[in-house]
């Protein structure tokens, strides 16, 4: 599959993030003071040079696992915490949105767009902090001279890579299901009319031609939806009118409650079955990660402040017990960090909550992967 | 024309791929298998054709060890699943490139070889004997420059004709060959920059699904466009022909399956296509679709993130 899924994963997944975060600081009455730091640094620390570079490199799309502890970190490179239960239903929200982009998108190309829109809008969140905006901008230069390049059939591979990824999860969300974007069993709305993509004619005609290439017939067809031509195609350059909608901001500062999220009952959560055999190298993919973000601006718990994604604190706290049942659910791989070296680095401890379950193990990974990794961290 | 019939539930839920459906009729046992791809697994279902067993097996892609450098593309089983007789990898360059390296694409061609495309345009021959498991890679076809979307073999039973293997790649190019110890290239049909995900061969016809929502048909040997059709509204995933009644299945992301009927005379070079029957998969973007028998009876389908196989007969 794709080997260049990963820097649009983060910047549609992170823009997602970003547009929740802000309705969240918004609906909390947050100081603009407060709401702009946190913007600024998260902003600042995803479109970083290093992260982004890292990003860039060719390399598959790993597990739900790996994205959501690099995602929770790009979160707490700002003053704002979020307890485990809230990061669960952020990365669900985040998850879902996307996955409904990259299911609607007319065409595979228009994942660009819907990235450039995402990225549009983040500049919007940073316009005051001209170094921020600058990041974006590099960050935006980039993605456009990596994927410009592509043919329709190489970004359809990468539209399938991300089906792929997100196959399987049908969490309700409110402002969707009100919308009528997706259905109460979790599934998205497919509609059968509508402007037709880009470059394709709207279905219903047969032609036939000779040999000489006249054509000497023609018959129409009932279509079974009703379509009509494509609208015009929007920019793919640095600025301009991306026309498509996929992509821009849903979420009112009014509707706190559009970001309520459910499984639907019958839908179990994603698993997988058999042990990752890949782990070394989505291990190695993480510490580099993670390296690569800057540190300077971690401060102590106490002196951040907290986001809830739920109600009330008390429904948070209840999401949170229920949470820690079905992380169990995730095969990983066991790392057996040293006693002495697991406290004195963050990745260490990150390293430590991949725990694999016990059923699933046909063979205990020896000691030699945890010590790799800290030898990693130590060059670092 | 047709109705919906029971469907066949499946362990997992297809993946978003091109052509994501296979059907198999073993008439002597009276069952029909069927497989689905998800992620890096093969579920299959046994049917019986009294509709009263299922039998499910899932096949794994057996991971490489990736500290060597290859990369398995291919697995060979029994029809049924139950022993594997083959596998083959490729040697991945000492440096990553951006290109990643998967197999698309497979066909089994006059006289006795299996073709299986590979990401890099390349097309891999094997060699499968009647008897025994001495597989081998005949030859190695490196006339495509992109990757390999679909194949497929001239599936008239007729053996006149010249060409019996049609490729397709990402760039929407076809290339038509002649099987043999050495295989031929006959003709080479560009495309217009648009993948061709899916083609059939019939009749020395190649009727061909692009990403744009048509399906061409083209006089395979010279690359003549008989018929053009403006199909589908999205990308079309599935084109699958009954040999015995010239219809032609096609299916789209748009959710709907299409069933078209051919009249192909080759002696007069005379092409006429007539539009039958449309079926909406509500909410669904199609990956598979196929026909369960040679005269059209009954299809199948399979869609994105969808856990059952839908049936279609005749009404």
């Amino acid at each position: 599959m794709s080997m260049r899924t990963l820097p649009l994963v983060f910047i549609n997944l992170g823009g997602e993030m970003l547009y929740i975060l802000d309705q969240r600081l918004r609906a909390h009455n947050t100081s603009e003071d407060n709401s702009e730091k946190v913007m600024n640094d998260i902003v600042g620390t995803m479109f970083s040079k290093a992260f982004m570079d890292e990003l860039l490199k060719p390399q598959q799309l790993y597990s739900h696992r790996t994205m959501k502890t690099v995602l929770t970190r790009l979160a707490h490179a700002s003053i704002m915490r979020l307890n485990p239960a809230s990061m669960d239903r952020l990365y669900e929200l985040m998850v879902m949105a996307f996955k409904n982009q990259v299911f609607l998108c007319l065409r595979p190309k228009d994942l660009l767009l819907i990235s450039y829109n995402h990225m549009d809008t983040i500049r919007e969140f940073v316009k005051d902090t001209p170094m921020a905006v600058n990041q974006v901008d590099e960050t935006h230069r980039k993605i456009i001279e990596a994927y410009s390049s592509l043919s329709e059939g190489e970004l359809q591979l990468l539209r399938q890579t991300l089906l792929t990824f997100f196959q399987d999860m049908h969490v309700r969300v409110s402002l969707f299901l009100k919308d009528q974007i997706q259905n109460p069993n979790g599934r998205f709305a497919l509609t059968t009319s509508g402007p037709v993509p880009h470059g394709t004619d709207v279905p219903g005609l047969i032609r036939i031609f000779d040999c000489r290439g006249r054509e000497v017939r023609r018959r129409e067809f009932p279509s079974g939806g009703s379509y009509t031509s494509s609208i015009r195609e929007g920019s793919f350059e640095l600025h301009g009118n991306r026309v498509i909608r996929l992509g821009m901001n849903m979420y009112t500062v009014d509707h706190p409650e559009e970001t309520h999220t459910s499984r639907a009952p019958s839908v179990k959560v994603i698993t997988y079955g058999s042990p990752n055999p890949l782990a070394k190298e989505e291990l190695n993919l993480l510490a580099r990660l993670m390296g690569s973000m800057k540190t300077e601006n971690k401060p102590k718990d106490e002196s951040g402040f907290r986001i809830n994604l739920f109600n009330t604190d008390k429904e948070e706290a209840e999401a949170g017990a229920s949470a820690s049942a079905e992380e169990s659910l995730y095969g990983v791989i066991n790392i057996q960090a040293m006693q002495d070296e697991q406290a004195a680095s963050e990745l260490a401890r990150i390293a430590g909550q991949f725990e694999e379950e016990e059923e699933e193990k046909p063979e205990k990974p020896s000691n030699n992967k945890g010590e790799e990794l800290l030898a990693m961290m130590d060059d670092l | 024309m047709y109705h919906k019939e029971k469907s066949i539930q499946i362990k997992n839920s297809a993946s978003a791929l091109y052509n994501n459906l296979s059907v198999l009729r073993i008439a002597p046992r009276r069952l029909t298998h069927f497989t689905v791809v998800h992620a890096n697994m093969v579920n299959m279902v046994s049917a019986s054709w009294d509709g009263l067993n299922y039998t499910h097996r899932q096949l794994q892609s057996k991971e490489p060890n990736v500290a060597t450098s290859t990369s398995l593309i291919m697995q060979m089983y029994e029809s049924d699943g139950s022993i594997m007789v083959y596998w083959h990898a490729l040697d991945t360059p000492e440096t990553p490139t951006a290109q990643a390296v998967f197999a698309r694409g497979i066909a089994a061609v006059y006289e006795n070889y299996i073709c299986v495309g590979v990401s890099s345009g390349a097309i891999l021959v094997f060699d499968v004997p009647s008897k025994g498991s001495n597989i081998t890679l005949s030859e190695v076809l490196e006339e495509h420059k992109e990757s390999i979307t679909d194949m497929a073999s001239e599936c008239s039973g007729s053996q006149e004709c010249i060409a019996n293997l049609v490729t397709a790649d990402d760039g929407g190019n076809l290339c038509v060959w002649k099987s043999g110890e050495e295989f031929q290239l006959l003709n080479k049909i560009p495309g217009f920059d648009m993948s061709c995900s899916s083609v059939k061969l019939w009749k020395g016809t190649a009727v061909a699904g692009y990403g744009t929502g048509q399906i061409r048909l083209y006089e395979a040997v010279t690359g003549i466009l008989h018929a053009e059709i403006n199909a589908h509204a999205r990308w079309i995933y599935s084109v699958d022909i009954a040999p015995f009644s010239g219809l032609l299945l096609s299916a789209a992301e748009d959710s709907l399956v299409r069933v078209w009927h051919m009249t192909i005379t080759p002696e007069t070079n005379s092409v006429e296509v007539a539009h039958l029957h449309n079926e909406c998969v509500t909410d669904t973007q199609i990956c598979g679709a196929r026909f369960c028998d040679g005269d059209g009876y009954a299809f199948a389908v399979t869609g994105y993130d969808l856990s059952e196989i839908i049936r279609y007969i005749q009404s």
